[in-house]
């Protein structure tokens, strides 16, 4: 059997579903927030929520890095890509992700050199091929990805490459994950934890969610039966009664993390005080930017930043989106004004985002039957 | 199976419905990438620039080919396509075989026995002769295979910088044979769809071949001629509905197109869906569904469920069709909507796509 099949087994989910069931009161209601967008998209693209029992319900997180930057930080992105002289590199999901006057794709056919790469050392290795120009990366992401911007720096300090520089947009998982518990609103029985994120920094990070919080939270991995299991977790401890962190992912994420990462990171970026996010406001230590001794890498520094705020349109209900307070289709503007060729919200604008995963994946499943649909009449 | 719970969602849900059966939109002032993506934002400008200017009755159809009535009864089939594939060679073929192959599988799609091409070029300065020769050569290859004549042509050379290297346009005429009316209003609910092989094998194989994704796996393209692997199945299956050649946008858009046009729904069982494993592969990383990656040497076919048997056998009897399946079924519920059934044992919908599959960040 191959790798992937063993984590998409439906015989293996069935069990997993009838054992959710069994663990779950059935006079009561769950929600469990699974923080990562990594998770949402599983969850959409493989149906798993409709396997789940009606009162088992999971509502979609704010991990997902491209839907929380700000619309201002875009704006910002566009200006860079628009000077002279600019090869303006990012990642695929970032292109289409609007700012106040359109996006990068637009920004491109504008005549602006816009590129999608895969990876920082994509753009690094352009910055070595066309050194007449200055290659700038637009590093969005987690604790998943800037590791890779932090090596890729490390590498053009070491190399010597000044045609190059990186505007900085990563940010942490655990602030906002602490202002999702604060909130006033909140109505959550558990997370399940990112398990990318969490490959990198660990589990300890996640300790003040059930020791201040009193919510017990599961690190998931990204297949299927990775979600249902660890739904399956989060009930058996409500229902003993346990309050705790435990790792589902044990495949990858060890407890204390990637240290060699942590040490990088922690070489190449300083924490900001207070970075906005798209829905959720200002959350204060909540993003890297670029610590001094890279500052001849820094594309903030380098170019003259609009750095205007732009506030989330009025009609946009991401926040409560995001905090679990409404689910997608309660927003007042889903799937009219906002879809995804023209998203108003952050939630709407990358297919992991909750808003857009719903539009694209979720809508009329309750319509699909599953009789066997390639099954031939028999002559 | 669960339900929706809430009487309000119901209420939204159908709001969104009417909203996506409005005409797309355009709303930008210059074309962008996703324009030429063949997801919802080429839908947008086909209608508000193309068929705003152009409209008649062969054109509102907006088949991959339109079929013409000629004097004497007879019906010819009419194509056209440009090829700008970069770069010009990958596993599997180049964009010689590719603009042969387009074409003449546009023609099959309306039922038409494709003869006749032309061949238009468009050469930046500077272009090699020899890479042109190649790519010629690889055109009449294919024109030979495929049994067509290219008829006529032209050539066009621009500034070195107004073009990348090497553009290329056909035409095709093919003849339609009496009797024969391949159309979304012949789908009924109840009949059943077929694709005739594995999907996503050309556009994974051309992603590879620009090698930026530092990923290497065996993906070949699966540019082919689809005429004789056509009259195959039409032959075991006279009530054949409708078929298309997924091309750009692949199986998810070009189903997208025929339950909006049929007013129909289609219902699709991924565990069915041929997919080669390193196609899978290379999708599961890049976060992409091989469900819009493009093909060029496959047939979606719907047919009546009493000839879909013979269909799939005589399609898996063809050297082209090994690995046909049939893949779903047709619905009369929810009209204008391609749901999945998912391996793992949910469902979702597979909508259009907004523009080109991008990869995903994590």
């Amino acid at each position: 059997m191959k790798f992937v099949d063993e984590f998409r087994d439906p015989a293996a989910a069935r069990t997993l579903v009838r054992r959710i069931g069994e663990l779950a009161d059935g006079d009561r209601h769950y929600k469990f927030m699974e923080v990562c967008g990594g998770h949402t998209h599983t969850i959409y693209r493989h149906g798993v929520e409709q396997l789940l029992p009606a009162n088992v319900e999971l509502v979609h997180g704010p991990g997902c890095p491209v839907c929380v930057i700000p619309m201002g930080r875009v704006d910002d992105a566009l200006h860079v890509a628009e000077q002279p002289g600019v090869v303006f590199t990012s990642f695929g999901d970032m292109m289409r992700v609007p700012g106040s006057n359109g996006n990068l794709l637009e920004a491109k056919a504008r005549g602006a050199d816009v590129r999608m790469v895969y990876s920082p050392l994509d753009a690094l290795k352009i910055a070595q091929k066309e050194p007449d120009r200055h290659v700038v990366f637009f590093a969005v992401g987690f604790e998943t990805t800037a590791p890779s911007t932090a090596v890729t720096l490390l590498k053009a300090r070491a190399a010597g490459i000044h045609n190059f520089s990186v505007f900085c947009n990563h940010v942490t998982i655990v602030p906002p994950i602490r202002a999702i518990l604060e909130s006033p609103d909140l109505r959550l029985d558990g997370f399940i934890g990112p398990g990318h994120v969490s490959t990198v920094i660990g589990n300890h990070p996640y300790r003040f969610v059930p020791r201040d919080y009193s919510k017990p939270l599961v690190t998931a991995g990204f297949e299927p039966l990775d979600v249902l299991q660890a739904v399956a977790m989060l009930l058996a401890q409500l229902r003993e009664g346990r309050c705790e962190i435990e790792n589902q992912y044990t495949r990858v994420v060890r407890d204390d993390g990637n240290p060699r990462a942590l040490q990088i990171l922690a070489e190449v970026f300083a924490l900001r005080p207070h970075f906005e996010w798209r829905g959720l406001g200002f959350i204060s230590q909540s993003a890297l930017r670029l610590n001094d001794d890279f500052a001849a890498w820094d594309a903030e520094l380098r170019y003259e930043l609009p750095g205007v705020r732009v506030a989330d349109p009025k009609s946009c209900q991401c926040g409560e989106v995001l905090k679990g307070v409404i689910r997608p289709w309660e927003c007042k503007v889903f799937g009219t004004s906002c879809t995804p060729e023209t998203p108003i919200g952050t939630c709407m604008v990358s297919s992991e985002g909750a808003c857009a995963a719903y539009y694209n994946f979720g809508r009329l499943n309750h319509a699909a039957p599953l009789d066997d649909v390639t099954a031939l009449p028999v002559a | 199976m669960a339900d929706v719970h809430d009487p309000r969602e119901a209420v939204v849900l159908g709001r969104i419905e009417r909203w996506r059966r409005k005409r797309p939109r355009l709303k930008e002032d210059a074309v962008n990438l996703a324009h030429g993506a063949g997801g919802k934002a080429s839908a947008a400008l086909v209608d508000a620039v193309f068929l705003e200017a152009f409209r008649n009755d062969a054109l509102a159809e907006l088949s991959d080919a339109a079929v013409v009535d000629l004097p004497s009864g007879e019906r010819l089939a009419i194509t056209t396509d440009s090829f700008v594939v970069k770069p010009w060679r990958f596993a599997g073929g180049s964009i010689g075989h590719l603009a042969v192959h387009g074409t003449v599988n546009d023609l099959v799609s309306v039922g038409a026995q494709p003869r006749w091409l032309t061949a238009g070029f468009v050469l930046e300065e500077g272009f090699a002769i020899d890479e042109l020769r190649a790519v010629v050569a690889d055109m009449a290859e294919a024109a030979r295979n495929a049994g067509v004549a290219i008829v006529t042509g032209d050539t066009k050379v621009v500034n070195r910088g107004a073009a990348d290297g090497l553009y290329v346009n056909t035409a095709g005429v093919g003849v339609v044979p009496e009797g024969r009316r391949l159309a979304a209003d012949r789908v009924q609910p109840g009949d059943k769809v077929l694709v005739t092989g594995t999907i996503g094998d050309h556009g994974m194989a051309v992603m590879l071949a620009r090698g930026d994704l530092a990923l290497d796996a065996d993906i070949v393209s699966d540019t082919a001629p689809l005429h004789d692997l056509a009259e195959s199945l039409l032959a075991a299956a006279p009530s054949t509905r409708w078929l298309r050649d997924p091309t750009r946008g692949g199986l998810g858009t070009v189903l997208n197109e025929l339950v909006r046009q049929a007013d129909v729904a289609v219902l699709l069982a991924e565990r069915a869906l041929p997919v080669d494993r390193s196609v899978l592969g290379a999708c599961d990383l890049l976060g992409i569904d091989p469900l819009y990656v493009a093909n060029e040497g496959k047939l979606v076919a719907v047919v009546p469920p009493q000839e879909a048997r013979a269909a799939l056998d005589a399609l898996r009897a063809h050297e082209l069709g090994k690995e046909a399946a049939v893949i779903g079924e047709v619905r009369a519920e929810p009209p204008g909507v391609v749901l999945l059934q998912t391996a793992f044992g949910g469902s979702r919908i597979v909508d259009m796509l907004v523009g080109d599959p991008l990869p995903r960040i994590c």
